[in-house]
């Protein structure tokens, strides 16, 4: 039995826009967190999951299952997507049952799922109310809700935590930690690292619909660690700032501006980058006007790592 | 080519045809809850029942029986083939059906349908029957009070052209055809629906289309509604000027020749539906 996750080198493009590019991953059950930046291709990669939307090139698998066999796959796949909307007019009770009673269950079965699941998100009362009258919070606890409704094996979650209170958000941690620990895969989309981090058995980073680590966290800091970014700096002796910087061997590549007014630098070590800019800056042999990421996206997930425990050591 | 004979029938043996069933009850049981009785639905209602009003309002005011029960027929053939089959019905079933996926791609909320553990076909196929439901609800029950009402203003007469005249054989011809009208526009505007944006352009050349359908080659005619269904109208009436092209007479069709068409037409489009369900992509914001 294959309990695996598996995307086989899939790239979605939606006409010229990349969504998602040469993705190739194969999860064990646990939680996954799919980490990024805004655009970075993580609700792609899960619409791609569960059959939203088509690859445009390669082929994905879950557990073996594939969605042409719909009633197979849906049985065991549950996913909350980021969509916040929902039919007109239902309660949110009407909302998860409803959406048991397509899996062809009978009356009784369906109430008791919904109750069940009503009582995991802590809804409360609420649930008899019209879903058009909730705060962000309870609609995104009735929609998680109605996606572990019917016990999947699968959970895709798309940035769950979004809108709720610390309380809230800590209990949601809870339940997909339980959840996880039952030998369930939860796939959980964030935008914060440090969100997740805690709970996550793996972690796969991406940016600009690349996976660009993949991974405990552990390894994925180690992983960017090692990648070179790229920082412009604008100064008034760049040929000289070059020299200095060729010197330190964390410096990959320093490269002159065409205008001839800075320097690319492509750093193994941001950090040790950076204090030695200040050393050169300090001195007043070069007079440097600007530094700036040159490499948006290398950045970004940079500031995640950073942003989770203060720096990369 | 017998081996894949042998192929099909035992996949066709496998399939969980209780389970369908038991889905497809379920897709048509959820749409007609949140559709038939809604507000949106509020103006499809008052398009089917506008006629019955105007003659309900003509029965009190004018109770003189000033014109005779024949003219009233024709009256109703009027109401019949120029309001309800190219106006009510026509409006009626592009607002019903174009909503079912096009409406809920707008309101975003298609997607927990696709989640579902429900085959795509079964989906359309439950959408697509509660959309029928609702039309004939709607236009069934106005196009008979429209009847009843034109003929109860005459009384006993009016029994007697029922229950012994042609009258019962016309209503009979009247709510076929209404059936007919709304499979065959309703998967038509299923479709546009899918393959468009805004359907209303599509479905306004479509109205072109079958408004000069009587006058193209007869091959062409066959992909119409309307063309199927004046063969089967109970009453012919005289037209003039542009309307005359309603009427132009052509190859005569029998009625059940007539009845195959639309219901064949009605196939071949949900079946093509059925095939874009299936390559259907949740892009809610390109959309
Ligand atoms: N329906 C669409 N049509 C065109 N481009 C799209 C569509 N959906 C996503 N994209 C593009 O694909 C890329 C990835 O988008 P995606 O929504 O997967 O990112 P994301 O990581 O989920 O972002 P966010 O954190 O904002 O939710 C983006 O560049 C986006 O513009
Ligand atoms: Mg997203």
């Amino acid at each position: 039995m294959n309990d695996r996750i598996i995307f086989d080198d899939v790239s979605k493009f939606y006409g010229e826009v990349l969504g998602v590019n040469r993705v190739s991953l194969s999860l064990p059950p646990g939680i996954t967190s799919l980490v990024g930046p805004n655009g970075s291709g993580k609700t792609t990669l899960m619409n791609l999951l569960t059959g939203l939307v088509q690859p445009t090139r390669g082929s994905i698998s879950v557990l073996g299952m594939t969605t042409m066999d719909a009633t197979e796959f849906f049985r065991a796949v549950g996913y909350c997507t980021q969509f916040d909307s929902f039919p007109k007019g239902v309660t949110g009770w009407d909302f998860v049952f409803d959406g048991l009673t397509l899996h062809g269950i009978g009356y009784e079965e369906a109430t008791q799922l919904t109750k069940e699941s009503l009582e995991r998100v802590n809804l409360g009362e609420a649930a008899m109310r019209k879903v058009a009258g909730y705060s962000k919070g309870m609609r995104q606890k009735i929609r998680l809700a109605q996606a572990i409704a019917h016990r999947p094996r699968v959970l895709v979650l798309d940035e769950p935590l979004n809108g709720l209170d610390p309380m809230a958000r800590a209990e949601s941690l809870a339940l997909f930690e339980e959840l996880g620990r039952q030998g369930m895969h939860v796939l959980i989309s964030s935008h914060i690292l440090e969100e997740v981090d805690r709970i996550s058995d793996r972690i796969v980073l991406m940016t600009g619909g690349y996976v660009v680590a993949e991974g405990n966290i552990h390894e994925v800091r180690q992983e960017v660690h090692e990648k070179p970014m790229q920082v412009l700096v604008r100064c008034d002796k760049p040929e000289m700032l070059a020299s200095k910087m060729f010197a330190m061997n964390h410096c990959v590549e320093a490269k002159l501006h065409k205008d001839g007014g800075g320097v690319f630098v492509r750093t193994r070590d941001l950090d040790e980058f950076y204090r030695l800019l200040n050393e050169i800056a300090a001195e007043g042999e070069v007079k440097i006007d600007v530094v700036a990421p040159a490499d948006d996206d290398a950045n970004a997930i940079y500031q995640y790592l950073i942003g989770s425990d203060g720096g990369l050591s | 080519m017998r081996e894949r004979l042998e192929e099909a029938k035992k996949w066709a043996a496998r399939q969980p045809y209780r389970l369908w069933w038991v889905q497809l009850r379920a897709v048509v049981r959820l749409e007609a809850k949140r559709n038939v009785l809604a507000w949106r639905s509020l103006w499809i209602y008052f398009l089917g029942f506008i006629p019955v009003v105007i003659i309900g309002l003509h029965t009190i005011v004018d109770p003189a029986k000033a014109s005779g029960m024949g003219e009233d027929t024709m009256v109703l053939a009027g109401i019949f083939q120029l309001y309800y089959i190219r106006l009510g019905i026509f409006f009626g079933c592009l607002g019903i059906f174009s909503r079912l996926i096009r409406g809920e791609m707008v309101e975003r909320s298609l997607h927990y349908y696709l989640l579902a553990p429900v085959r795509r076909e079964i989906l359309l196929l439950g959408k697509f029957i509660a959309g029928c439901i609702t039309a004939l609800m709607i236009f069934e029950s106005a196009v008979f009070l429209s009847f009843t009402l034109i003929y109860a203003h005459y009384g006993a007469a009016g029994q007697a052209f029922v229950m012994d005249g042609p009258g019962l054989g016309q209503l009979e011809a009247y709510m076929g055809i209404t059936a007919l009208a709304c499979l065959g526009y309703g998967s038509i505007f299923m479709l546009l629906s899918m393959l468009f944006k805004n359907p209303t352009p599509a479905a306004m050349i479509f109205m072109g289309w079958e408004f000069i359908n009587p006058i193209l080659p007869s091959l062409l005619q066959k992909i119409s509604i309307a063309s199927y269904l004046r063969h089967l109208m109970p009453v012919s009436m005289p037209m003039h000027g542009v309307l005359a092209l309603l009427t132009v007479v052509t190859e005569p069709v029998r009625p059940w020749a007539a009845t195959m068409g639309v219901l064949v037409l009605t196939a071949v489009v949900v079946g093509i539906s059925c095939y874009r369900m299936r390559k259907l992509e949740i892009r809610y914001t390109t959309e």
